[in-house]
């Protein structure tokens, strides 16, 4: 399993998948914004999105988990 | 000269203008969100008022609320900065409506300059040198492909109403023109408010160069010099310096004048900046864009001439002469970096907001800071990732280089992450050491 986590301080602009979803090594699960940048949040390998944390509009912390890949 | 001004900006060049509307006795009034309260801006002020939530159009963005505080609070005058507001002419327009003096060229030229298709029709009708492009907004990704065709690969596709690079990309191709051209456009719409988009010929070697100018209040035009800011990662500045070490006399003197033609051509007022790429194969140059304000960069110009750009805004919308003569060319000395210090990791570039636990900043002949945060203070997600400009003047570029590897090593900032490391990488770079380089620089040092 695959933790998804933030880097950085940032606000949930688009969620672009949900939990079930099959997911490949480099599709965007999330989109972040921050400091007037988007900054994409890529799955790291294939999987299923079995767990997901965040929604539109909320705000992470660094570090913070997004999601996890089963 | 207007007895007060309202800053309609924040940060560090809230806290510039500031500076110097104090020192000409010209009441200083601040704003500040719920983000900003503790910025050093905000207490720097005569007056500081409250306009609402961290978010920019809760703020910074609302212009109703912006000219009823300028109102209430007796400003006579509203100083936009840059960003947020500044190129605005709907905002212009309504500081006029109010009674108030803006300090900027007229709305009209604003909104002129302010369509990228439209300001590169005017100025080449006026004789500025153009690229090849769109001279009108393309319409979908087929009707780009088709124009791409004519305008010859590679191509870059940008908003019309666009800026800071935002959405902008080069395309090889028609399939990733067709993708560039589906990105550009959703982010213009989300960011400029506009789907508008136009192609460019694509420079791949080329310098970005700048002309600052200046509209008189008697209706001359006058240039004070260029700015090399072709150290850019993801299409937005890092570092200028001017002297531009890829600009010979010759092309100085024809950018220069272009840079006239191009204020003249829209009646500007106060200070712009004509933005110009310079192809380093051939030596052409061609006109970008115009930025109708003060620009980020504007210290290094006012370091190498000694004069302060801000009051020459002040004095010009109050309808008086400069503090120069106007009626020879500005004297130029020496050799000016800035290095903007951002609140981002060093490697990635990627955004880093968080709290200052230490805040220190260089000092000593030669050295100018401008910098929006102190210790204590917390760098927010709301907005851009800018902490402090720090500029060096030396008498030559390699003194400017020296001075600035000093003063980097002397900057200490911690509790967050920021580009201070690229920065020293980059001054002892061996491609930005020999003054020979170009837009892709930055790219380079991060390849794997």
């Amino acid at each position: 399993m695959a933790e998804i986590r933030a880097e950085m301080v940032a606000n949930v602009w688009k969620v672009l998948v949900s939990e079930g979803d099959r997911v490949d090594d480099g599709d965007t699960l999330v989109i972040l914004e921050s400091m007037k940048m988007e900054i994409p949040v890529l799955a790291e390998s294939p999987g299923t999105v079995t767990k997901l944390y965040v929604a539109e509009g909320d705000v992470v912390q660094e570090d913070e988990l997004i999601a996890e890949i089963g | 000269m207007f007895s007060s001004v309202l800053i309609a900006n924040r940060g560090e060049i809230a806290r510039r203008v500031i500076r110097t509307a104090r020192r000409m006795g010209i009441k200083a009034i601040a704003v500040y969100s719920d983000a900003d309260q503790s910025l050093p801006y905000v207490h720097e002020a005569d007056e500081a008022v409250y306009i609402g939530e961290s978010a920019p159009a809760q703020s910074y963005l609302d212009s109703v609320l912006l000219i009823d505080v300028a109102r209430k609070s007796g400003a006579a005058a509203v100083h936009p900065g840059y960003g947020f507001l500044a190129e605005s002419p709907g905002f212009a327009q309504a500081v006029i409506n109010a009674g108030l003096t803006w300090i900027g060229p007229d709305p009209s030229a604003i909104e002129q300059m302010g369509d990228k298709i439209r300001a590169r029709n005017l100025m080449a009708a006026a004789g500025v040198p153009v690229a090849p492009g769109s001279a009108a907004p393309v319409a979908d990704a087929e009707a780009a492909v088709e124009e791409a065709s004519r305008i010859g690969y590679p191509v870059m596709v940008k908003a019309a109403a666009g800026g800071g690079g935002i959405g902008m990309s080069a395309a090889f191709d028609d399939d990733a023109l067709r993708s560039a051209f589906d990105t550009a456009r959703s982010r213009a719409e989300r960011f400029f408010g506009s789907p508008e988009i136009l192609l460019e010929r694509y420079v791949p070697h080329a310098r970005h160069v700048e002309v600052q100018i200046l509209g008189l209040a008697d209706g001359r035009v006058i240039a004070l010099g260029e700015r090399d800011c072709s150290v850019q990662r993801r299409h937005q500045k890092v570092a200028e310096e001017t002297p531009s070490p890829g600009v010979s006399a010759p092309l100085r003197s024809r950018m220069l004048s272009a840079a006239v033609l191009a204020g003249e051509a829209v009646g500007y007022r106060g200070a712009g900046t004509v933005e110009c790429l310079v192809d380093t194969e051939t030596g052409d140059f061609m006109f970008l864009e115009m930025n109708t304000r003060l620009q980020v960069e504007h210290p290094v110009t006012e370091l190498v001439t000694g004069i302060d750009l801000v009051e020459q805004q002040f004095l010009i919308a109050a309808g008086e002469p400069v503090t120069f003569d106007a009626s020879v060319p500005v004297d130029s000395s020496g050799h000016a970096l800035e290095l903007r210090v951002y609140a981002e990791d060093p490697k990635r570039f990627l955004p880093s907001p968080g709290p200052i636990t230490e805040w220190s900043e260089p000092s000593g002949p030669g050295i100018r800071v401008d910098s929006g945060y102190a210790a204590g203070t917390t760098v927010t997600l709301f907005y851009d990732p800018l902490l402090a400009k720090l500029c060096a003047h030396g008498a030559t570029r390699a003194e400017a280089l020296s001075l600035a590897r000093s003063a980097v090593a002397d900057f200490r900032v911690a509790g967050l992450k920021t580009n201070l490391p690229f920065h020293a990488e980059l001054l002892d770079n061996p491609e930005f050491v020999s003054g020979d380089y170009d837009t892709g620089l930055v790219s380079r040092m991060r390849q794997p």
